[in-house]
């Protein structure tokens, strides 16, 4: 599959990639960390080329100063917590942003442990707060929530929402779930096939086939009741359950699991002769 | 009485020669393991040729290799002020390069068996290779490591075909206990070959018992998580 991508990405956005396993979202992280070497291409970050096949230029994986959180954490073993991160620190950097992020991070009781004492929503925290060391401005998350079960990955969200405010950064965020780029990302492309088939703001993007509405949220079946002739159905939408009401028709193909557009379109004015 | 000469020659031999072979054989599976170069499996081969050539084969090359007539026995004569041939130094690179596999297939294993995430998380925050050689790498394949430094301790303290061909039968010089059994028993000595062989194989059997007792207490700690 070729891989032939084009696109800008402003100052601290939140930006997603979003598409099907296979369409080359991952590569794209790598060849911009310079990871992976494309054929040819230009990347240009805060006015600094990072990559022109053309000029022969190439910034080596070292010197692209970014933030990279690996879909298996990428932890090294032999090292705590704390070391992991301090391996981090640049030359003569000061170490207070080591403490500094082991709080923001909810880290600080675990710092002496070894990465495989963790669970994985720990692991993913220590992975975020490893790649923040370095004050990048740029972070790159591939599916980082992809192993974690719904509480953990909402809480993730949150603790990764608040470092990109908190440190103004711009992260790209690879991910194939619906909710999470709704929640987290003000951009989104979408990658099919190694192109670009669509970009602009999640809900523009989820949504084009609607009209008009008043109020919209995604989120995710938890429970579908039988109640006599219809069906209720309890949608998880950020942190809360929603019970919406449901026809037989309606409930054909909906499962537990399945990612749902909840919308209502406003209350149509009726006309009506009155002579 | 039994003379312990040649336990003392060939500690020191297998000690010399681990020494020497961890430090080149380092590099050298680090190459195998991460290089993209075509012809590797070349390198390969001749890593891996000692473990499949009789002794006496590579014994006989490596003599006349080392023979002051020859262009690097001439070098070492003329440069080192070193004689290759019946002689300790001779002994050591012959070992070294009959041993060379066991310590270079371990450690190339231990590097494969990594995590290559391991390596691009400490290059993206900015660590040289080298560094991330010293700092991730051989910290977290330490099971591969002993592995490596005991099969070629015990392998050099088993040689036998390669350090008679090279180095023959010098007491004080040459003559390790290998050599010491054979010349005992040829000198129908049998006591005494009887006593060599008995502590040799002890030792062996002890020092290979321990690598095994500990790489399982690596595999343990690694696979509790």
């Amino acid at each position: 599959m070729n891989l032939n991508l084009d696109f800008q990405i402003r100052e601290k956005d939140f930006v997603t990639l979003y598409g099907p396993s296979g369409s080359g979202k991952t590569t794209t992280l790598r060849i911009l960390s310079g990871l992976t070497q494309p054929d040819t291409g230009f990347i240009k970050v805060n006015n600094e080329i990072w990559l022109d096949t053309e000029k022969k230029i190439n910034l080596s994986v070292q010197k692209r100063k970014l933030g990279y959180v690996f879909q298996d954490y990428a932890l090294f073993p032999n090292m705590s917590i704390k070391e992991n991160l301090t391996f981090a620190l640049e030359k003569g950097q000061k170490k207070n942003i080591i403490d500094e992020l082991l709080e923001t991070m909810e880290l600080v009781q675990l710092k002496h442990l070894k990465p495989e004492k963790l669970s994985g929503g720990q692991k993913q925290r220590v992975a975020i707060a490893r790649a923040l060391v370095r004050q990048p401005k740029l972070l790159l998350l591939d599916e980082p929530f992809s192993s974690l079960d719904i509480e953990m990955r909402l809480k993730l969200q949150d603790f990764i929402l608040r470092a990109h405010r908190l440190y103004r950064l711009t992260t790209i965020l690879v991910s194939h779930d619906i909710s999470e780029v709704y929640k987290v990302s003000n951009k989104m492309f979408v990658i099919e096939n190694g192109t670009i088939t669509k970009q602009g703001d999640p809900p523009s993007i989820f949504s084009s086939s609607l009209t008009s509405r008043k109020f919209q949220f995604v989120g995710e079946i938890v429970k579908i009741e039988n109640e006599n002739i219809v069906y209720i159905v309890s949608v998880l939408i950020g942190n809360n359950i929603a019970k919406i009401i449901a026809t037989d028709q309606e409930i054909q193909g909906l499962q537990v699991g399945s990612k749902v557009l909840v919308a209502s379109k406003a209350f149509n004015p009726i006309l009506r002769k009155i002579e | 009485m039994i003379d312990l000469e040649p336990f003392y020659l060939t500690l020191k031999l297998a000690l010399t020669t681990t020494v020497i072979l961890f430090a080149i054989g380092l590099p050298i599976a680090y190459w195998l393991a991460y290089s993209k170069f075509r012809l590797k499996a070349v390198v390969e081969v001749m890593v891996s040729l000692p473990l499949v050539l009789p002794p006496s084969v590579l014994g006989f090359y490596l003599l006349i290799a080392f023979s002051p007539e020859n262009v690097l026995g001439k070098f070492f004569d003329q440069y080192l002020n070193t004689r290759l041939v019946f002689t300790f130094p001779g002994l050591v690179i012959a070992s070294v390069i009959y041993s060379l596999p066991f310590m270079v297939q371990p450690l190339q294993s231990g590097f494969k068996t990594l995590p290559a995430s391991l390596i691009e998380a400490s290059y993206i925050l900015g660590k040289s290779k080298f560094k991330t050689l010293c700092k991730i790498l051989i910290p977290n394949m330490k099971a591969s490591l002993l592995t490596g430094i005991v099969l070629s301790f015990a392998h050099t303290i088993g040689e036998f075909g390669v350090v008679l061909m090279i180095g023959g039968n010098i007491p004080n010089e040459t003559k390790v206990v290998s050599v010491a059994i054979y010349d005992e028993v040829q000198s129908m000595n049998y006591h005494n070959a009887n006593v060599y062989a008995g502590i040799l194989f002890a030792l062996t059997f002890i020092i290979l018992l321990s690598v095994y007792l500990i790489n399982h207490r690596f595999y343990k700690i690694n696979s509790s998580n």
